[in-house]
């Protein structure tokens, strides 16, 4: 699934453009605990999140995560864009909360595991 | 090969620059060549001890030196000390605040973390005077 098909899918709007726009990511986490990520996430390229600090793009890209989804139309300061863009992250807001978001995308393909 | 040392201050309680040191030292390996599964480890379990330098720790010193096969990294700090460290290192035990916790930290797996991507983890603390936690990560 292509980060463009993601932002259709969540009637999202991307906030900084990452450096894998085409790329096929094949696989999500969502967690609002980035300790949870850090000890759970193998090869997921997508991280689901309802919080929305620096650290949630840390956290992605200590993993090496791709593309981050920002739930329930959270609206990001510029720190937090900056940094996404500064590290090649995609950056996404959707107005879906996070059940939603992660019930359409895992519907759509996108698997827990890769 | 002579080994690379670096040093990083970290700010403490500045939440949203905490993790800038682990980020610093990942893209040192990245441009090393070192295997992506390695910097990973180092990354996880260095990430982990610099948010516990900020969010309990007030801030310190992140000391690294990186060797052709290995990684060493101390993080020195001279905040409030673990009084009982096999309780700290416990997965779930925490005493963060839960302003830490709604920044999404504080859900007490940064040391079971660090000990399950480090080779080596040693902590040595004293209530009162800080703590120091060292970090060995071997590259395989
Ligand atoms: N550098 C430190 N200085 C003082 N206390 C610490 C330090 N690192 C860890 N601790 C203590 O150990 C506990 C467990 O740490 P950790 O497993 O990282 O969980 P968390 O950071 O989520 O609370 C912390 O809640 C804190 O009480
Ligand atoms: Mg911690």
């Amino acid at each position: 699934m292509k980060v463009s098909e993601i932002v259709q899918l969540l009637d999202g709007v991307v906030l900084s453009e990452g450096d894998n726009m085409e790329k096929d990511l094949h696989s999500a986490c969502a967690s609002d605990m980035m300790s949870d990520v850090l000890a759970f996430v193998k090869d997921q390229a997508v991280l689901i999140t309802g919080l929305c600090n620096p650290q949630v793009v840390r956290t992605a890209e200590m993993m090496d995560m791709l593309c981050i989804v920002l739930v329930r139309g959270k609206k990001p300061d510029t720190t937090l864009v900056e940094l996404a863009r500064d590290r090649g992250i995609t950056l996404i807001a959707t107005p879906h909360r996070m059940f939603a978001a992660c019930g359409i995308l895992y519907q759509a393909g996108l698997k827990a595991e890769v | 090969m002579e080994n690379l040392h670096f040093e990083y201050e970290v700010a403490g309680n500045n939440f949203s620059q905490a993790g800038m040191a682990s980020d610093a030292v990942k893209s040192t390996l990245k441009k090393m060549g070192i295997a992506s599964e390695d910097i990973r480890r180092v990354a996880i379990a260095m990430y982990e001890g610099e948010i516990n330098m900020v969010i309990h720790g007030g801030g310190g010193v992140a000391v690294i030196d990186i060797f052709f096969d290995h990684i060493e990294i101390k993080l020195i700090d001279h905040g409030k000390g673990i009084e009982n460290i096999e309780l700290a290192m416990t997965p779930g035990y925490s005493t963060a605040e839960d302003e830490i916790r709604a920044l999404g930290f504080g859900a007490g797996m940064g040391l079971p973390n660090m000990k399950k991507y480090a080779d080596v983890l040693e902590i040595e603390s004293e209530v009162g005077v800080g703590t120091t936690v060292y970090i060995r990560v071997d590259f395989h």
